[in-house]
């Protein structure tokens, strides 16, 4: 009978229903964390287990790497592009998704799927979609007359090699990474939606309000908390990520067309064996992804909540 | 400033006949109320107006212009919600400025617009303020403001009094009445409340199941009801019915009285098995049962009526209402 007394009290039990999160926090997130924070300043690589403190070296090393300045323009691009992009794709399924229409249960279904698919095997799909020879796309425009003949709108060879020119590759990763952004985002917004009372929607169009005044004027401002915090875990999600570069083009086309800092750091610290290298690039999103959730967290603060 | 016609209006949602042909006229800064028990289709018809809802059928004219397929904000009117729908992110200013903030009309005539609508409500010192920091009745005022700025030909109301507290809806009422008089619009009031609808009404109509029962003023519609649902709907206690020679004659509690208060006239005597009294103060209900109908009698006479036994009572035949059994229509002599 002692037991469940000890539980019942809140001293006790807030404690231990912590714990296994704070063990899970410090040991997977902080550890590494410091870890990087450690070999960022240090000689430290792979082969060599001895390591001494170097000071800024590996920072201002970074920043004289023209490879690096490029993964940082790559990774702005392609951050900032696709939630550009999914903001306001996101609106037009949510403006669907809210009207009645038959099949829609099936129209839900198939947008949300590529949330629930993993995303290394979604991601395999598109290296076939857009593969350089067997690509199904180039075989559409083909039998369309867009490409590989003479005067064709897109050129006269037979295929667009999507992954191997940079401006192409550059767009399919951020249209796959938008593939798989879209669900979420799109659930987020639809619940945001659902909590602005429909009197509120109404008042606006009884007012006079068309739809982009409706938009930017009432729904946008009520749903302001909901799209910071959106936007907030999708550019963290995307700043930090690899997992669509990496499988479509491991960085390339040559040279490093779509080398974002995520793959740059894999690249340098373990696939080169450079720890400290590695951990610096690594760590160069960590100011300015503080920043980015101060100012995004203060956004949603100020917002007014109905 | 515009009258309102309604030629068989009708919306069905997949089968549910909401509002089921509604012929209806509204005068020129006409006071109509929709009155109705929830479900009677009241808050449809309203929605239809606003064009918040498309007609499965029929016309819905506008100060001479079927408006049947314009959008809400091409057919002048203006609505305060049941909710107020205030926009929270707005000051008092910006929500009662937005619709002419949509028209595009200058900052300077806007301010002079906003500070008329917010003087006739008495509201001028809260423009600063958020919705969600002024109180319910404030909120109200601001909903009404907000529909009036911009002078609507037709302004709806759907029971914007439903979320005031008792007291502050008494006074809000009156002051309600006064200034749709003083502005003189034509108004359509929806609500459940019979006591609004009598006070606020130049007319009312008594919707039931989609269709209106009965049209008329405040006393018409109490005084000469035009069948069994508004005799039963309008009047609080509702009107008493018995069967009689095989029709059913209705009569108002407050028109069965104890026999000591109507002596030697032509009043029709009846013997009341008195089972409950409710002292109200100003007046006492009577609830008991005549033969095997249930009724109640609302009396102000200083009477000790014990419970559990018979009293004379007493109802005189200009009070009398007949039905017919079947239909539930009025049988005028």
């Amino acid at each position: 009978m002692r037991m469940p007394r000890l539980f019942e009290r809140e001293t006790v039990l807030a404690p231990l229903m912590l714990v296994p999160v704070a063990l899970y926090m410090l040991l997977l997130v902080g550890f590494p964390f410091l870890m990087a924070f450690v070999y960022s300043f240090s000689n430290v690589t792979v082969g060599n287990p001895e390591f001494h403190m170097t000071g800024f070296g590996n920072f201002s090393a970074v920043l004289r790497d023209p490879v690096f300045l490029k993964s940082l323009l790559n990774t702005c691009i392609f951050t900032f592009t696709s939630i550009g992009l999914v903001l306001v794709l996101s609106n037009m399924l949510t403006e669907l998704l809210m009207r009645e229409f038959r099949f829609k249960w099936l129209i839900r279904f198939l947008i949300m799927l590529p949330w629930t698919a993993p995303i290394a095997l979604g991601t395999i799909g598109y290296l076939w979609f857009l593969d350089s020879v067997f690509s199904p796309l180039d075989w559409l425009l083909r039998s369309w007359g867009l490409l590989g003949k003479p005067q064709a709108l897109l050129g006269p060879m037979s295929n667009l090699y999507w992954l191997g020119r940079p401006g192409l590759a550059m767009a399919s990763v951020i249209v796959v990474h938008i593939w798989r952004l879209l669900p979420l985002a799109t659930m987020i917004r639809i619940a945001g939606m659902n909590s602005i009372p429909r009197e509120v929607i109404e008042a606006a169009q009884v007012d006079g309000a068309g739809y982009y005044r409706r938009l930017f004027h009432i729904v946008l401002p009520l749903l302001l908390p909901v799209i910071s915090v959106t936007v907030l875990f999708s550019t963290l999600f995307t700043f930090t990520d690899m997992t669509v570069v990496w499988v479509l083009t491991k960085g390339g086309p040559p040279d490093n067309s779509t080398q974002v800092l995520a793959s740059l750091a894999f690249l340098k610290g373990i696939q080169g064996g450079d720890l400290a290298q590695g951990a610096a690039v690594s760590l160069f999103f960590f100011p300015v992804l503080a920043g980015l959730a101060a100012v995004v967290l203060r956004l949603a603060k100020k917002a007014v909540v109905t | 400033m515009a009258n309102v016609q309604l030629a068989g209006i009708k919306k069905h949602f997949e089968g549910v006949k909401a509002v089921d042909g509604i012929d209806l006229e509204i005068a020129d800064g006409e006071f109509l109320v929709l009155l109705g028990p929830s479900g009677s289709g009241k808050t449809t018809l309203m929605r239809l107006v606003a064009g918040l809802e498309k007609p499965t059928g029929g016309h819905i004219v506008i100060d001479g212009a079927v408006v049947n397929d314009l959008p809400p904000r091409d057919r002048g009117i203006a609505m305060v919600f049941q909710s107020y729908a205030l926009y929270p992110h707005k000051t008092v200013f910006g929500n009662i400025s937005f619709p002419l903030t949509v028209e595009g009309m200058p900052r300077e005539d806007i301010k002079k617009k906003v500070a008329w609508a917010a003087g006739l409500l008495g509201i001028g010192h809260l423009l600063d303020r958020m919705p969600a920091h002024v109180s319910g009745g404030e909120r109200q005022r601001v909903a009404i403001a907000r529909a009036l700025v911009r002078r609507p030909k037709v302004l709806l109301m759907d029971e914007p009094l439903s979320n005031l507290d008792a007291k502050v809806r008494h006074t809000a009422r009156e002051e309600l009445k006064l200034f749709q008089r003083e502005i003189n619009v034509t108004t359509i009031y929806v609500t459940h409340d019979q006591a609004e609808a009598m006070g606020l009404g130049d007319r009312i109509a008594v919707m039931h199941e989609g269709t209106i029962r009965q049209i008329g003023t405040p006393d018409s519609i109490y005084n000469d009801p035009a069948n069994m649902f508004v005799a039963g709907f309008v009047g609080i206690p509702p009107m008493n019915f018995m069967e009689q020679d095989g029709m059913i004659v209705g009569f108002r509690p407050e028109a069965l009285l104890p026999a000591e208060a109507l002596p030697d006239k032509d009043c029709m005597r009846l013997r009341l098995l008195v089972e409950r009294v409710e002292d109200l103060g100003s007046h006492r209900l009577v609830y008991g049962t005549i033969g095997k109908d249930k009724v109640i009698a609302n009396h102000s006479l200083r009477l000790n009526l014990p419970e559990g036994e018979e009293h004379e009572f007493a109802v005189c035949s200009q009070e009398v209402r007949r039905f017919d059994p079947k239909t539930g229509v009025r049988v005028r002599p």
